[in-house]
């Protein structure tokens, strides 16, 4: 187990900054999900902290210890990549094996070792096997078995569960976080999939344009997001935004509901809401339309789960609203997110 | 060539059938394609590797009419003669040196050329053009580099004082030095062919074994072997193959660098039949040498090819 830190890490190909200055620590034990657009420079950071490609300037520490000068192999992290990488003219045992023999393991402790690591992921019969006879699934798992098998410092994976199917992914999301709990060991995670971040993550960083944009615990950065790019990145659909004088308001599809609905005695802002279409997804409803009267004609999406049994007909305007204080206010030059400002409409 | 053994339904004699064109019937586009390949090889191989045949079991020689069946007395004759076993001796001595030497050669120099540096399509051009010159001027060159008078690596070893002033080698008199000489030029010509087959083995081999593997704990030399050797040998098997075939069927380096000399040390089979046959008149006797390594040549081709197949990956 150990700490990861990168201090202002640049890292510049040849027509582009891919990381842009990052600040990054990890805490003991964590499982901290770097999540971006693809070509936001989460890969290049990842790859960075595991040595395999060398960053313009900037600093590496593991475990406190400045990694910058030493090659992956003596970084004592394990990585698992989208492709899996197994080596294909291996079979799975040896797979399992190599990186046992590579750091010179006693010999006689290996067999045990990979027996151990392929029990905990369940692929013992598979042991004879090469990978080009394995399902992604079981590819999967054979890639961690490889992974944890030495028992390495830091965890590093790049979107390990991107190449398996949604049913698939949702179960080895479930096992992967009970797996890196029990084993407790510091885990990075690359993903452009907001529902893995969510659901996996300690704390997330986004990331843009090389540049994290903002760190926090899932809900921290789905509820208080720092900027229009992470208020706009997740959620799904994601954030409404529209013009409010000199900034730009935003609000959560599933926080604009019909005024009847709401409940309690927060403040309410009342927006009148002119549906277009309406998607419906089994477990919820989507109504896309747009805000009349004072807000040009914004497009906006409602999300309503199932269970609200309310009639709503495209081409109609009815009375939605929104919980005062879960509007967010950015500024609308930076997109950066500044404080709340009162409403006129308030009922 | 699977266009070629398909059973074909007879063409219809509709009108509107015989006005599909020759380029929308694709069985018949591919024999016609392939036509000139296979008539090429029926020609000028399959013809003369008949007759050899006939020839090799009769008597047949320059200036003879009479023409008689011996079978295999051909064959037994060559077997007893010593030069006959020192060609064949030598005929594999020059493979497998001269193989040894080009694998481990193009595995440098294809791991080379994989990274990017300023200058690599020259290296590269430069690499090639053993393989683009024709062998006879190839060897041409060689010849006077190897010259016992005007030798220009000799000159260039005495200029430098590595060698002293009674060291002259004649590379091609002396036998060991010839047989060095010959696979040196052997090594020089099948170079190009191997290192790009090589390089194409490399390039094939995702980043992402190669990263894992170095994650994984492995140091230059286990990656070389442990990974890209095993990923690349099918690949590089082929790359053997053609220059075991090359380097048994060759006569043109031997022919213009030695004639087989001094004393038949660097005589080789194909350079012997060619002596043999056409130079001595002796046709039956020169076919027999010739053919003596098809049944070998063949087996090692095919056995070669299933380890091609049976190691590929992915």
């Amino acid at each position: 187990m150990a700490i990861v830190e990168t201090r202002s890490i640049r890292k510049k190909f040849a027509d582009s900054i891919a990381v842009d200055g990052v600040d990054l620590a990890t805490r003991e034990g964590e499982f901290l999900v770097l999540l971006g657009p693809s070509g936001c420079g989460k890969t290049t950071l990842l790859r960075m902290i595991a040595g395999l490609e060398r960053q313009s300037s900037g600093d590496v520490l593991i475990g406190g210890k400045l990694v910058n000068e030493l090659p992956p192999r003596a970084r004592k992290i394990a990585m698992v990549f989208q492709s899996y990488a197994l080596y294909p003219h291996m079979t799975v045992a040896k797979n399992i094996a190599f990186p046992l023999k590579a750091q010179g393991v006693d010999a006689s402790t290996i067999p045990d070792r990979v027996q151990r690591a392929a029990t905990m992921f369940g692929i013992q019969r598979l042991l004879d096997r090469k990978p080009r006879q394995l399902s992604g699934g079981e590819r999967q798992r054979v890639a961690l078995a490889r992974a944890m098998v030495r028992e390495p410092d830091v965890f590093l994976l790049d979107e390990p569960l991107s190449n398996l199917d949604a049913k698939l992914r949702t179960l080895a999301r479930d096992e992967l976080q009970q797996f890196q709990r029990r084993m407790g060991t510091t885990t990075i995670y690359v993903t452009h999939d907001q529902v893995e971040a969510m659901g996996l993550g300690d704390r997330i960083a986004v990331m843009n344009q090389g540049r994290v944009r903002q760190l926090g615990r899932p809900q921290e950065v789905y509820h208080e997001p720092a900027d229009t790019f992470v208020a706009g990145f997740l959620g799904s659909p994601p954030m409404n935004f529209f013009q409010r004088e000199d900034l730009i308001a935003g609000f959560r599809p599933e926080q604009f509901l019909p005024k009847s609905a709401h409940e309690g005695n927060d403040a309410l802002v009342t927006l009148w809401f002119q549906v277009h279409r309406i998607e419906n997804l089994g477990a919820s409803r989507l109504l896309y339309g747009s805000l009349r009267d004072a807000f040009q004609e914004e497009k906006v999406i409602a999300h309503l789960p199932f269970t609200m049994h309310v009639h709503i007909a495209p081409g109609t305007a009815y009375e939605f609203a929104v919980k005062e204080k879960d509007i967010k206010f950015f500024d609308r030059s930076t997109g950066l997110r500044t404080g709340p400002k009162p409403f006129w409409d308030r009922q | 060539m699977r266009a070629s053994t398909d059973v074909q339904t007879p063409h219809a004699e509709s009108p509107v059938r015989r006005r599909t064109r020759l380029a929308d019937n694709e069985a018949w586009l591919g024999r016609a394609m392939l036509a000139p390949a296979i008539i090429y090889i029926v020609a000028l191989v399959g013809v003369p590797f008949l007759l050899a045949l006939f020839y090799s079991v009769t008597n047949i020689s320059v200036g003879h009419t009479e023409v008689r069946f011996v079978w295999l007395e051909n064959f037994t004759s060559a077997l007893q003669n010593p030069t006959f076993l020192r060609a064949l001796k030598n005929s594999f001595l020059f493979a497998v040196f001269s193989q040894l030497l080009v694998i481990v050669l193009a595995t440098i120099l294809a791991s080379a050329l994989q990274k990017d540096f300023p200058g690599k399509w020259l290296v590269r051009l430069l690499i090639l053009l053993p393989w683009v010159a024709p062998i006879s001027l190839g060897s041409i060159g060689w010849l006077w580099i190897f010259e016992p008078i005007y030798s220009v690596i000799n000159w260039t070893l005495r200029a430098i004082h590595v060698f002293g002033p009674n060291t002259w080698p004649i590379w091609l008199g002396q036998p060991n030095l010839a047989f060095a000489s010959v696979v040196t030029v052997h090594v020089w010509r099948l170079l190009p062919l191997a290192t790009v087959i090589t390089l194409g083995g490399f390039s094939s081999i995702p980043q992402d074994l190669l990263d894992a593997a170095s994650v994984d704990g492995a140091g230059f030399w286990r990656r070389q072997f442990q990974i890209t050797l095993p990923l690349v040998l099918p690949i590089m098997l082929v790359a053997l193959l053609f220059g075991v075939i090359f380097a048994f069927t060759d006569m043109i380096v031997i022919y213009v660098l030695t004639r087989g000399g001094p004393y038949d040390m660097t005589q080789v089979l194909a350079s012997l039949a060619f002596f043999t046959g056409i130079e001595g008149g002796d046709l039956a006797g020169g076919a027999a040498i010739a053919l003596f390594l098809f049944p070998l040549l063949a087996a090692s081709a095919i056995f070669l090819l299933r380890v091609a197949r049976r190691a590929e990956v992915i």
